[in-house]
């Protein structure tokens, strides 16, 4: 019998849960979220909306087809989402200590180990998230036997925005159009996405002051946490609204859009984070499976008169993106860059760059 | 917001819903419960419903599902005539598998369709086609540039070989129009392919050799699309096996395993893009070959319609495929329709499983004599299991067991005779799983069964972590001792209580219930017990009802809060479909379960077979998708403390548990254990039949060659041997003479005190009777007679009945009534129970009693039009019945139930029937007089009438004797007779014209009775082997192949051959009448 060490998760209510660790052997805390993903555990783990956050997979096998190698391709991650681990530890039922998978170059416990990260299975995560769900998302840590114990942390009390934003303005790709992208802890799909398609992204900070830069479209990227604690980017998103030129927003970039055009958010209960988000476009009969990751979402009651919602979950109700009724601004809660999940809506890049 | 109303067809107020016919090998229960659901859809609607379908034995041919029901062949002709008769608006094809899809096809090109004027609802028959036809749809897919595999349409032998010269060997050969694989394989050489195409091409007009791509991944995913360009894929499944062997074939796990993100999606964007452009409006699955080294991919093919997949699919995700398929055939958006476990979210969206579940294929090539064990291209299992779980290792475990063929999961076997592990990795037979495991024991690492074998290691990896617990298992030598935590690693694992005592006490298990309950009360004691886990579609993010259940050591709570009220009334399904147990008792487990819930009791059902309507989560109140071993049972029975338990609707799986589960004091429903085991012991029955003075074929159970021979001198030959242990082959035969007899045995096993042999007598020229019947306490209050129509010798499941009987005596029927009453009597019965009888001039014996439902209740039920299980099952819960008033003697029509063989996808296997069951399906239909239900019945089952010519070859001198009328009635209505030698000399004895033609043995004879078939110049071959002795058997074997592998009708018993003979001699199709359940 493999011989792992006892691993605790500890919930703020006091529940507990008994596992065992298959990664970095440090206790650790944060926001305890689940994502029903079946898929996709290297880019959730470097997605920078993950910052603070113990991820507990519902899928109940992880691990399965190790880690792609660690690389770039174009100035950006060519298989993670960003160039660390997010996520303050993952959660499963079961780990797969053996992997399979043609581009793996190490296993996901290796992977972890290497970034510090803490992984605990055998633990009933189906349980545990159904007790997310009545309860809502709670502060978590996860103590391993005999490391040090650490105190609970709830990475909502900080600025996670500035937290995993760039610090310098980067060039991406090349093209005769500029698109500013206001990283507020983008996802690197969301790069590639764009300069795919043959324009030159101009990569800066949240709080940039990116008026100064000539630029033909503005997109906002996703990013972790609280919306409003991204006073900075959405004073410059007024700016720019007032400019005219063609606006787009991704998850994060929704909530500030959103709020820049004085609408107001709030915390959902438990988030949507899973690929399997029926969104249904306003005011017509197509429908799009989505792939979510938000823990806050838009009031569209709130929308001032000249916005309208352009998607609706088809679950919940909740907003999943809005519009200008005359402009050219609009943005999506879901994640059209996916990766990981469904590549359904990459048409909003094709829509947005069709403006400029 | 649309209003849902606005996008529903509403010009369609009757819908033609065509079935699948009788269960085949590649066709079986999965669309009983498709069709099922299609039609609960349109009943929601309010759209009347007609359905055809002669499989009788199906829940969808049931009262309440269907406004109309014919027990009709699903042929062009008859569909046609339906239709003029009931004038449908719309026809639904994709519910009733290849069957219905290729007579639609078939409608439409004729203009039937256009003519009646009714609408095909849902993927448009043009998108079927491009599906359907090779060429047609590689085309369509070059159009998006989307990769099919490399593949030449050929339509004869010559050109075969010029297409597989260019492409390469080895190549596979596919024929275009086939279910389920048939007349596919992979050919290594030109020798292979001229066999195999010449075979592919008698049953479709065009074959397809495609380059091989052995070896990688198989990958497949459920896609839905509504007619408003929504799509969504519902499920992606991954073969354990590697491309090479049809997915019917192999073991599958759901979701992917394998696959990264981008794999996946990757993918899944294809399927989406290939559903658009084919336009499907409802299901479809796109089957994909995967590089294990890249991300190339080709489609294998696309099924526009619902297949076993999407049951499967459906069952491990919740998600009511067939259900949504049809209800976007009647207009709607994915939109406008919940999902139906959580009644609140949309059906648009893709579940998200938190749970693995498996399938493994069931097999029953033991049944066959000369059969080929292999496993390739084309399918020969019968049915399948799903298991459900929270680990691969669980799951596999659990599914092994589930298959019923004596194994315990992947280790804890008897030890596998496996000559040349190798080869046996390389080249996979039905047994390759076990071989894997035998394979690890003997050291061979996961990189060596991996190159052998091609599956990815990550399975092969987690099945050594079963090997792994074993070993460490087997270092303890007492259960008490067991570390705490290796225990519970092994539930985990999915260890039954057996494996684990099995390990640890090795060969020391002469009581082997007891050290299983040893290891139960053990864990039991440290709390080491599974929790129950709900299946709800959105792995737990909302809240939902959902009464879909699984157990698992994978969890630490139940999703389940238990009352305990005692309310509940378990009944036990029937497991795995498999030559003898299908469709019919899971008719009788749905029966059961409408009137526990009629009756005002809570209905839980337990069973893990993916293909049936039983494991429809709406037919009951608690499904437990899991297993029926006694561990599980107990298990569910704990957390569920019924009021009761039915055991006898299921089957001999549940039957078999009666007495271990009366030992842990559970409430059985009905028949107590103590009588169930009265009639299943031999000794014990005979010992009570000899009491009541009721005769019984004389048998005795020996234990050495000499007292065998004492016996068979007393009896005379021939005689029936049942070894009690069988190493391969069929498990009991008739033996005419001491060569054959000694030959069986030595083939079966050595005869010894610990394999005694029951030896009986076999009488010939004896009718076989069954008696169908229910009583209370002891008293008979509703029965059937049905008498066969062949002799005795050909097993109840094989034989063509007739119900009510037309050919017994007043005074037979009278004594098996009273021998019914007393056996009745003395076993205290109270529920369902069947016995067989031999009768012969007016003498009856008793040959078996089951105190449970038989394969025949909703045959009897149906054409009786009482429900002997809804009667049975009142009985069980202790309600006072009145004995039905009407009696088979009202009955001024004829119910025929005929059999179906799947010979054709058995390559090899020899047509013959015996006393080992063969078939793998029924239908039964009605007629006004026999020849009628015996010609609707025939056609159902894949007879044609001949149209000028008929092969006769008909054994003995009785049996020639008993067909002469039948010659005459041939020859009198201007049929082509063809006989062999013997028959030739014996019509021209008796002035009936004949040509002679020659069997293979003389080669330089002409005409040769096989080139004939060749040349398709025979309709109709009735070749009846006159004993069943070895030189007779191979004599006519190859051409009863023969027969089969170019697709001539063949019938091998005179009794039939006659009847069916009559029957198209007496009538003409035109004379059929169509007339529905109802009208009779």
């Amino acid at each position: 019998m493999l011989q792992a060490r006892k691993a605790t998760l500890i919930l703020e209510d006091g529940t507990r849960f008994e596992g065992l660790s298959f990664g970095y052997e440090a206790s650790t805390a944060g926001e305890v979220v689940f994502n029903t993903a079946m898929t996709g555990y290297p880019e959730s783990l470097t997605d920078p909306s993950y910052e603070g956050q113990i991820l507990v997979t519902t899928y109940p096998i992880l691990g399965n087809y190790g880690v792609p190698p660690r690389r770039e391709k174009d100035d950006v991650s060519e298989f993670y989402e960003s160039d660390h681990i997010h996520a303050r530890a993952i959660v499963a039922q079961d780990y797969s200590w053996e992997h399979s998978h043609w581009q793996a170059d190490r296993s996901l416990s290796q992977w972890l180990t290497e970034e510090k990260i803490p992984g605990i299975y055998n633990i009933d995560t189906r349980a545990l998230t159904k007790h997310l769900r009545e309860k809502g998302s709670m502060l978590g840590k996860i103590v391993i036997e005999g490391t040090d114990d650490v105190d609970f942390y709830n990475p909502n009390l900080e600025n996670l925005v500035a937290k995993t934003s760039c610090k310098d303005v980067e060039i991406h790709g090349d093209g005769d159009k500029t698109v500013v992208l206001v990283d507020c802890g983008t996802k690197h799909n969301i790069i590639r996405c764009l300069t795919r398609r043959g324009v030159k992204v101009v990569r800066v900070p949240w709080d940039y002051d990116f008026m100064t830069i000539p630029y033909d479209g503005l997109f906002i990227s996703n990013g972790p946490g609280n919306p409003d604690m991204a006073q900075a980017t959405i004073a410059n998103i007024r700016r720019a609204i007032e400019l005219g030129k063609p606006i787009c927003g991704i998850c994060m970039g929704n909530q500030l859009l959103s709020l820049a055009a004085g609408a107001k958010t709030y915390k959902l209960k438990y988030g949507h984070r899973s690929h399997n988000q029926p969104v249904r476009r306003v005011g017509s009969n197509v429908c799009y499976v989505t792939s979510q990751n938000h823990g806050y979402a838009v009031d569209q009651t709130t929308l001032p008169a000249d916005w309208e919602p352009l998607f609706i979950n088809m679950n919940d109700g909740t907003n999943e993106g809005i519009r200008h009724k005359t402009k050219p601004f609009f943005s999506a809660q879901f994640h059209p860059e996916a990766s990981s999940g469904p590549k359904d809506t990459e048409f909003i890049f094709d829509e947005f760059i069709a403006l400029l | 917001m649309t209003t849902p109303i606005t996008n529903r067809n509403e010009n369609v107020k009757k819908v033609l819903l065509l079935g699948s016919g009788a269960l085949k090998i590649g066709e079986a229960g999965e669309f009983d419960y498709s069709g099922s659901q299609a039609l609960k859809a349109m009943k929601e609607e309010g759209i009347t419903t007609v359905l055809i379908n002669p499989n009788i034995a199906t829940v969808q041919t049931s009262d309440g599902f269907a406004d109309k029901i014919y027990f009709l062949p699903v042929t062009p002709y008859f569909v046609e005539k339906v239709i003029q008769k009931e004038q449908p608006d719309g026809i639904l094809l994709a519910f009733g598998g290849q069957t219905a899809l290729n007579c639609g096809v078939e409608l439409y090109r004729h203009g039937i369709l256009s003519k009646y004027n009714v609408e095909v609802l849902g993927t448009p028959v043009q998108a079927i086609m491009d599906t359907e036809d090779r060429e047609l749809f590689v085309k369509k897919l070059d159009e998006i540039d989307v990769k099919t595999i490399k593949s030449e349409a050929v339509n004869s032998v010559d050109d075969a070989l010029i297409a597989a010269s260019k492409l390469g060997y080895p190549v596979i050969v596919r024929a275009a129009y086939a279910l389920g694989g048939l007349g596919s394989g992979f050919c290594d050489n030109e020798q292979e392919l001229v066999t195999l195409v010449e075979k592919a091409l008698s049953f479709s007009p065009q074959v397809l050799v495609e380059k091989s791509l052995k070896g990688w991944k198989e990958v497949e995913y459920e896609v839905v699309r509504d007619r408003f360009d929504n799509c969504i894929t519902v499920c992606n499944m991954e073969n354990f096996d590697p491309l090479g062997i049809h997915t019917g074939e192999s073991i599958v796990v759901a979701p992917s395993q394998t696959l990264s993100n981008e794999d996946y999606h990757y993918l899944r964007k294809l399927a989406i893009k290939i559903i658009r452009h084919v336009g499907i409006v409802g299901e479809c699955n796109v089957q994909y070959a995967f590089d294990p080294q890249s991300m190339d991919y080709r489609v294998i093919e696309v099924n526009a319609r619902l297949s076993r997949s999407s049951a499967l699919a459906s069952k491990a995700t919740g998600y009511p495929l067939a259900f949504v398929a049809a209800k976007l055939g009647l207009g709607y958006g994915l939109f406008d329709l919940k999902n139906s476990v959580t009644k609140e979210t949309s059906a648009f969206f893709e579940p998200a499983l938190d749970y693995i579940v498996c399938k493994i294929p069931r097999w029953d090539l033991g049944k066959f004599h000369g059969v080929r064990r292999e496993i390739g291209s084309s399918m020969k299992s019968v049915g399948e299991v799903m298991a459900i779980g929270r680990t691969f290792e669980e799951v596999i475990q659990k599914g092994l067991r589930m298959i019923g063929q004596g194994m315990h999961g992947f280790v804890g076997n008897k030890e596998l005779h496996v000559a040349d592990i190798d080869h046996a990795l390389k080249d996979p037979t039905d047994k390759r799983i076990f071989v894997i495991s035998q394979a690890m024991q003997a050291g061979y690492s996961v990189d060596r069964i991996h190159d052998l074998t091609k599956i990815d290691k990550w399975f092969l990896h987690r099945l050594h972590n079963i090997i792994a617990t074993r070993d460490e298992l087997s270092t303890y030598n007492n259960i008490d001792e067991i570390d705490t935590e290796l225990l519970r690693l092994a539930k985990q694992q999915g260890f039954s209580d057996f494996q684990i005592a099995r390990a640890v006490l090795k060969d020391d298990m002469d009581n082997a219930e007891a050290c299983n309950l040893k290891v139960r009360d053990r864990r039991k004691s440290l709390g080491i017990v599974p929790v129950v886990k709900q299946i709800d579609t959105l792995a737990a993010e909302y809240p939902a009802m959902t009464n879909y259940l699984y157990l698992t050591y994978n969890g630490t709570t139940n999703d389940v809060t238990y009352l305990h009220d005692h309310r509940s009334i378990v009944v036990l399904g029937s497991g795995a479909y498999r030559i003898g147990s299908s469709v019919e008792f899971d008719w009788c487990s749905v029966n059961a379960l409408m009137t526990v819930k009629k009756e005002g009791w809570r209905s839980v059902m337990i069973n893990y077979n993916p293909e049936t309507v039983s494991t429809d989560y709406d037919m009951c109140d608690r499904l437990y998708f899991d297993e029926l071993t006694f561990e599980r049972v107990m298990d569910i029975l704990d957390l569920e403390q019924p009021h009761g338990t039915i055991l006898s609707v299921g089957g001999q799986i549940p039957n078999n548990l009666a007495t271990r589960l009366d030992e842990q004091h559970i409430n059985i429903l009905g028949t107590q254990a103590k009588w169930i085991d009265n009639a299943e012991d031999r000794h014990k029955f005979s010992a009570m039949l000899d009491n009541l003075g009721i005769d019984q074929p004389r048998w005795r159970e020996l234990t050495d060659m000499a007292d065998i021979y004492r016996f068979i001198d007393e009896v005379g030959f021939p005689v029936l041997v049942r070894p009690s242990y069988v190493l391969s082959g069929a498990a009991m035969n008739v033996c005419s003479n001491t060569e054959e007899l000694e030959r069986f045995l030595k083939l079966a096993a050595n005869v010894s005190k610990k394999h005694p042999v029951v030896v009986s007598e076999f009488i010939q020229f004896a009718k076989e009777i069954e008696m169908d019947a229910v009583a209370q306490n002891g008293e008979i209050k509703a029965y059937a007679i049905s008498e066969h129509i062949e002799f005795a010798g050909v097993h109840s499941g094989d034989a063509t009945i007739q119900f009510p009987p037309q050919k017994l005596y007043v005074e037979t029927m009278r004594r098996i009534k009273k021998v019914s009453s007393q056996i009745a009597a003395a076993l205290h019965i109270s529920g369902p129970f069947n016995i067989q009888f031999l009768a012969k001039d007016n003498d009856i014996k008793v040959i078996e009693c089951n105190l449970r439902a038989s394969r025949s209740f909703p045959f009897v039920s149906k054409v009786l039009k009482i429900n002997f299980i809804d009667l049975a099952t009142r009985i069980m819960l202790g309600i006072p019945v009145e004995r039905p008033a009407k009696s088979a003697f009202d009955l001024d029509y004829v119910g025929i139930k005929a059999s179906q063989f799947s010979f054709s996808r058995l390559q090899g296997a020899d047509p013959v029937l015996g006393v080992d069951m063969s078939s793998t399906g029924e239908v039964g239909c009605i007629g006004d007089d026999t020849s009628e239900a015996i010609l609707k019945a025939m056609l159902s089952v894949g007879y044609q009438i001949p149209k000028r010519s008929v092969l006769l070859s008909t054994g003995s001198a009785k049996q020639k004797a008993d067909m002469l009328d039948a010659a005459h009635r041939l020859h009198n209505n201007g049929f082509t007779i063809y006989a062999t030698g013997g028959t030739h000399q014996f019509l021209s004895d008796n002035g009936i014209p004949s040509i002679q033609v020659y069997w293979p043995s003389q080669p330089d004879r002409h005409p040769q009775a096989i080139d004939m078939l060749h040349d398709h110049m025979i309709d109709l071959v009735v070749n009846i082997p006159k004993n069943l002795t070895s030189t007779e058997l191979s004599n006519g074997y190859k051409i009863r192949r023969a027969a089969i592998d170019l697709n001539v009708p063949l019938i091998t018993n005179a009794r039939l051959a006659s009847a069916f003979i009559r029957a198209f001699t007496t009538l003409s199709l035109d004379d059929i009448e169509i007339k529905s359940w109802d009208e009779y």
